[in-house]
């Protein structure tokens, strides 16, 4: 038997009888030597839309982890969805590097807080990030307002602060967005059609 | 997109004008070759490069960038003259026959109306000559001289192909040879489809050159039939949704704008709920005040009543255009004091790169909510020659939000064929990051907790808004897409028979026409209504059955609205409610009812009760002359860009004023920063690459390994006047500002014969910055010029002028 103390473990800890008794001892040296299987046997299938132009197109995204509480699930891999009417199965040079968008090294992990003058960056936590913006809405808000017009015509609107939306983002983010802000009397208010 | 990607297929002739989609929507691109390959389509593009799109191209012609409006015109009065066009569908569906006001004159470039102070027209003199009825009177023979179709004629007279090749540069004969294969798909059983992207939106008469294509398809019969269309293809995977949404300065969800200032609530309805201007018409917006009471009681509840209008004072009012260009230049001014970007960079995006830092500079707090680190995020840090700022000068706060990206989320995206499809959560995001809607929830809440306790400015709307979301703190997608579909909120028995229900409380609604103007409905979004009824989520539909064999898969996501597939579609059938092409159906009129391989866009009425198909124009036909929709004009004209190659307009030599479009909106300094053909004598103009996204994907490696470096393209002429070679640093200057890359000479932009002047053309792709893993580079809109589109204010970013080196 020609196996080290590494794969003595890994072999029993397979748990399944017959086949751990094979690698135990039982079995020819080329089972073994087997190819690994397919990686995205095991992984979870999840169906998306490709988050680049307005095509559409429909996407697979092939996860680790089963969903159970300690398995946290890891894209690995994202393909063209073959049932998809528009791509059938295809994806673009964009889309065919989704995969590295998702685990781009320049994703932001904390939210961070840059003092007026300063060269950089401090962590913050999202209870202090949301109190300090929450305060400056405010009253920012409350001194801009600009409830009636000189000529006396109700027009309650605030253009002191503004917002660009994403139009990356989905439909009910873009639609609590436009429900939030518009309540809060905002006008000068955007996203990427005007561009 | 009128169609959707899939129809594309159906088409005998693709105009890809204004677009790349080879390059930049290669998956939607697939269906130009399988209608190449299926349908003996042939294709033709018209661009100032000769692009992959060229490539793939039967018929190729150059074009001087932001000389489109020229060109169509031309081809329109080719049409004309040469009467190329599908004469009943024109007189029959069209405004063609429709009697204009007889004091509206046009002369030097300027219409009736203009007043130079205001830079702005009355368009009074372009309304139609009305009957006692209040009805616009129309000619069914075509002669009257102040009939549409007479207008049209003379004003395109001027637009001969000698006149299209001084302007465009583009041979007489290349022309020539388009108009000839976009007339061929005049008759009935022919049809083409124009697609279009950022290459007609962003000039200053953007909005005017799309006008010019419809008015084209319009002429050719080529609206709402299979294989037709005006197809944009969007850049963003929910640009349309969120344009749908009315996530715009002065727009409420479902294509309507907010009351303007001296609007009062009937006033706001009347100019919104238009009364048909023919007889027998649907104009579908009389429909209005069940929209709009619908959304106020999905905002506002109890709180919007018929007592207080609806909550009529709760709507912010409008006294102008609060858009991008205009919030940079009050932000420059000083008067904005905050600013929240969700997944925007705008000092990527953004004309004029210095006045956009210059004008973040001044704010006193700016909120980054990004998946990535943009240079938006960073403008206050010092990059060397790509952002030289004094950090220490710069007195913004920022603070800097993580947020998912589309794997880690589910809901819904609306596709440029207006699609919306249902996606799922694949994993958790990385760190500590949130959701929009959860990091919009705790905004929210807090500021409405300060409001509650201590009040303030006008609390009502904030602390009035719904907030029924089982965790308030993080609403979940499907409580919002019940939300903007709607539902009833009491029973409601049928007047006909009290022992049915037309609506039961808590009901989803099943579409638009469930709709009601007395608070018994609520609905977030009215065109969105019927994307999650009682029968679940039709967002998630995945059948791709397609039984009639032309694409339509109509259980596959859900559309708006009602599913329809291919707006405008009774105009696939003649008068009659035949098809024009048997071979083309889409709805038809079986005898009893209208019937076939889509959802009708249309009522119930039978062909001889002459009811229009253009359901939503008051007129009932669509409008080749527009009385009311445009700032610049009824019918577009040409107008050289802002920054132009060109000293004077061929059209009107002499006229100054409309050397450019007169009734775009120019700020004070902007006009000064404009550059003359003097110091600046080449055209240039933006684009992007099939290997990347905007300025995202320049953070991935897979795509700054196929395209790492920032290059600028030039013609091979151009480079040997300029001793620039393949490879070589060169520097290219605005009146703004200078980036300095790779010079990339190539055969695909060739130097144009413009009435004498040759224009050479300098291409400037998109994507660099100075954060990311590609390498860094300067960002393209250092150079491009701080102008809108007339009516959308969007931009210039597709003609302006540059000056090229070697460095």
């Amino acid at each position: 038997m020609d196996m080290n103390r590494r794969q003595f473990f890994r072999a029993c800890a397979a748990g399944l009888g017959g086949s751990s008794l094979a690698l135990l001892g039982f079995s020819p040296q080329p089972v073994l030597a087997e190819a690994r299987s397919f990686k995205l046997e095991r992984t979870t299938e999840t169906r998306n839309t490709c988050t680049y132009c307005a095509v559409g197109c429909g996407i697979i995204m092939y996860s680790l982890g089963d969903k159970a509480k300690n398995a946290k699930s890891d894209i690995i891999h994202i393909e063209g969805d073959p049932d998809h009417p528009v791509n059938r199965g295809t994806l673009c040079p964009k889309g065919a590097g989704l995969l590295d968008f998702v685990h781009s090294a320049n994703r932001l992990k904390y939210p961070q807080y840059r003092a007026p003058g300063s060269t950089e960056w401090k962590r913050m936590s999202w209870d202090e990030t949301f109190d300090r913006i929450a305060k400056l809405m405010k009253a920012d808000r409350d001194a801009n307002f600009i409830a009636k017009s000189d000529d006396g015509i109700t027009v309650n609107r605030w253009l002191t602060t503004g917002m660009l939306a994403a139009s990356a983002s989905s439909n009910e983010s873009g639609y609590l967005t436009q429900k939030v802000m518009r309540s809060m009397g905002l006008l000068v208010f955007d996203n990427q059609a005007r561009v | 997109m009128t169609n959707h990607w899939v129809d594309i297929k159906n088409a005998d002739i693709i105009l890809i004008m204004g677009g790349n989609a080879a390059e930049a929507h290669p998956c939607g691109f697939k269906w130009v070759t399988e209608a190449k390959a299926h349908n003996k389509a042939r294709l033709i593009v018209v661009d100032p490069r000769f692009t992959r799109s060229a490539a793939l191209a039967d018929y190729y012609a150059p074009i001087r960038v932001g000389t489109d409006i020229a060109f169509l015109g031309g081809v329109i009065n080719y049409l004309l003259i040469n009467d190329k066009i599908q004469k009943e569908y024109v007189k029959a569906y069209t405004n063609a026959s429709f009697l204009i006001d007889s004091s509206y004159t046009f002369a030097d470039g300027l219409f009736s109306g203009y007043s130079p102070d205001k830079r702005s027209y009355d368009r009074t003199s372009w309304g139609y000559q009305k009957d006692k009825a209040g009805f616009a009177m129309v000619d069914e023979t075509l002669q009257d001289p102040n009939c549409v179709y007479q207008i049209l004629k003379k004003h395109y007279a001027r637009y001969t192909p000698e006149m299209v090749s001084q302007i465009c540069g583009t041979p007489k004969e290349s022309f020539l040879k388009v108009c000839e294969m976009i007339a061929s798909s005049a008759p009935p059983n022919r049809a083409m489809t124009i697609m279009y992207a950022l290459g007609w939106t962003q000039h200053s008469v953007g909005s005017q050159m799309i006008r010019t294509g419809a008015m084209l398809q319009l002429l050719l019969g080529n609206i709402g039939i299979s294989g037709g269309g005006m197809n944009a293809l969007r850049g963003h995977s929910n640009i349309q949704g969120l344009t749908d949404l009315g996530l715009l300065t002065d727009q409420l969800p479902g294509y309507y704008g907010l009351p303007a200032q001296k609007e009062s609530y009937d006033d706001f309805v009347k100019a919104r709920a238009l009364k048909p201007l023919r007889p027998n018409q649907t104009s579908y917006w009389q429909n209005f005040p069940k929209f709009h009471v619908s959304l106020m009681k999905a905002w506002y509840g109890n709180a919007a009543t018929k007592e207080n209008n609806w909550a009529f004072d709760y709507l912010p009012k409008v006294d102008k255009m609060y858009d991008v260009l205009q919030a940079f230049e009050l932000m420059g001014q000083g008067k904005m004091n905050g600013y929240i970007c969700q997944g925007f960079n705008p000092v990527g995006s953004f004309p004029n790169k210095a006045k956009i830092v210059g004008a973040l500079s001044k704010l006193k707090f700016l909120v980054i909510i990004d998946p990535l680190a943009t240079e938006t995020s960073e403008f206050w840090k010092n990059y060397g020659p790509y952002n030289d700022v004094d950090s220490t000068k710069i007195q913004t706060e920022v603070f800097r939000l993580p947020s998912t990206c589309f794997a880690e989320e589910d809901g819904s995206l609306t596709n440029s064929g207006r699609w919306l499809q249902w996606h799922w959560k694949g994993a958790d995001p990385p760190g500590e990051a949130k959701g929009d809607p959860e990091i919009i929830a705790e905004l929210y809440l807090r500021i409405r907790a300060m409001y509650a306790k201590s009040g303030g400015a006008f609390p009502d709307p904030i602390v009035n808004l719904t907030w029924g979301y089982r965790t308030p703190l993080s609403p979940l997608p499907e409580e919002l897409a019940m939300e903007y579909n709607g539902k009833a909120l009491v029973d409601v028995a049928d007047p006909k028979d009290p022992t049915k229900l037309i609506q039961t409380a808590g009901q989803q609604l099943p579409s638009f026409a469930a709709l009601r103007d007395d608070g018994t409905t609520a609905c977030g979004c009215w065109i969105y209504c019927g994307s999650w009824t009682q029968a679940g989520n039709q967002m998630a539909r995945r059948d791709n059955s397609d039984p009639w064999g032309n694409g339509q898969t109509l259980n596959w996501a859900w559309a708006w609205p009602v599913n329809r597939r291919i707006l405008y579609n009774r105009a696939s059938s003649d008068p009659a409610g035949k098809p024009w092409d048997p071979k083309r159906r889409l709805i038809f009129w079986n005898g009893k009812a209208w019937a076939g391989s889509d959802v009708p866009d249309y009522g119930a009425a039978a062909p001889e009760d002459n009811v229009g198909p253009f359901i939503m124009t008051a007129e009932g036909v669509a409008k080749l002359f527009t009385p009311v929709g445009m700032v610049d004009g009824p019918i577009p004209e040409h107008y050289e860009p802002f920054e132009s190659p060109l000293w004077v307009n061929a059209l009107h030599p002499k006229a100054k004023l409309t050397r450019a479009n007169p009734a775009a909106r120019v700020f004070k300094g902007d006009l000064e920063a404009f550059g003359t053909p003097k110091d600046f004598p080449y055209a240039a103009t933006t684009y992007r690459l099939t290997e990347h996204f905007h300025y995202w994907t320049k953070h991935n490696d897979l795509n700054s390994i196929t395209q790492p470096q920032q290059f600028v393209e030039l013609g091979e002429e151009l480079a040997k006047e300029k001793g620039i070679k393949d490879g070589d640093r060169v520097k290219v200057r605005s009146n703004r500002g200078q980036i300095e890359a790779v010079a990339c000479v190539t055969k695909r932009i060739k130097a144009l014969d413009c009435n004498g002047t040759k224009v050479h053309t300098v291409g400037i792709p998109n994507h660099w910055g100075f954060i990311g893993v590609a390498k860094p580079g300067y960002l393209a809109n250092t150079l491009t010029p701080f102008v809108g589109d007339a009516n959308t204010q969007t931009p210039e970013y597709k003609a302006f002028i540059v000056n090229i080196e070697k460095a």
